[in-house]
């Protein structure tokens, strides 16, 4: 009995360093999972006119992909983003974060356009409304806009297949 | 020597400046500016999760600044702000966890362990105590020898 209580210590010890590493600092788990998405009203890229919130939405699942031309992780996920507008209806909306509207534009022509609606966020009100601390991030809404999903840094074809395509799935059968 | 001792001020005040915030706000309240200070050095980064948002130059502090200043001014009380902030954020952004169900044990613990730690203590006093039984013919037999 006396010898089992510095292995049962050590077995505990294991047990909190086992947890301490396999959780990831940089990963900090939104709040807004399960809680109705903030609201905000901007304007599409392309089209001035053409007015962006989250009111239009409701009724239908869609992504709000935050991406910027000066963030180069995005360059890689917009191949998989692109990939996935492809082969789905879902609707998908960039979040155009802290760009300049020149540059913004110039990046879509060079990398291609995958979005349904380019939402403006010049200052990024819209970003700190979201939470977003590190582009890109990716939000799935349902369709009674409550967030349900972020992906936090680039959307990789593992996340994509694993858990953005059965979770969109599900939402839209909801 | 002289030449010294300004070059070592020099130095000194090269260093304070560096860890100067950039932008300027201004306050018409005292109170104001004391909250904003204290919000900005309780508030973490997150882009750089080991510095405060007084302390880092990150785009997403200068931003949060400016919004914890805009917070300010509007006469929210600090925990209007902490519930702002941890809304979007999550509690991640507090560098002072606040008590909740979840970190009972992270404000306990000390104690908890402290309170475990005494008992352990007091029972390994007790048992250090207790004086050994010796056999009747044990003690005989000692007396015998010592005669």
């Amino acid at each position: 009995m006396k010898k089992l209580i510095p292995f049962v210590l050590f077995m505990i010890l294991m047990l909190l360093l086992y947890i301490g590493l396999s959780l990831d600092p940089k990963e900090v788990p939104s709040p807004f999972i399960n809680k109705p998405a903030p609201e905000f009203a901007t304007y599409d890229l392309y089209k001035n006119d053409i007015k962006i919130s989250k009111q239009k939405m409701l009724g239908q699942v869609w992504l709000l992909n935050v991406f910027a031309s000066w963030c180069y992780s995005c360059r890689a996920e917009h191949q998989v983003i692109t990939e996935f507008t492809k082969n789905h209806q879902t609707v998908v909306i960039g979040l155009n974060y802290k760009d300049a509207t020149e540059d913004a534009k110039e990046w879509l022509k060079q990398y291609g356009n995958p979005y349904d609606f380019v939402a403006v966020d010049k200052d990024g009100d819209i970003g700190i409304e979201y939470g977003v601390y590190g582009v890109p991030e990716t939000f799935i809404i349902d369709k009674k806009g409550i967030v349900r999903h972020k992906n936090i840094g680039p959307v990789n074809r593992d996340s994509l297949q694993q858990t953005i395509i059965p979770l969109v799935k599900k939402l839209e059968a909801e | 020597m002289k030449r010294i001792i300004l070059f070592l001020m020099v130095l000194l005040f090269s260093s304070t400046a560096s860890s100067v915030t950039v932008e300027v706000y201004e306050f018409t309240d005292k109170q104001h500016e004391s909250l904003y200070k204290k919000m900005i050095t309780e508030l973490r980064c997150l882009v750089c999760q080991n510095q405060n948002l007084a302390d880092s130059n990150a785009e997403l502090a200068v931003d949060l600044r400016a919004k914890t200043y805009k917070l300010v001014t509007e006469d929210k009380t600090e925990q209007e702000i902490i519930n702002w902030m941890t809304e979007k954020y999550g509690d991640f952004v507090l560098y002072k966890p606040q008590l909740n169900s979840k970190t009972y044990l992270l404000w306990g613990g000390p104690f908890l362990l402290g309170f475990l730690s005494i008992i352990g203590l007091i029972i390994f006093v007790k048992k250090q105590k207790t004086t050994v039984e010796i056999e009747p013919e044990d003690l005989k037999k000692a007396q015998e020898l010592l005669k």
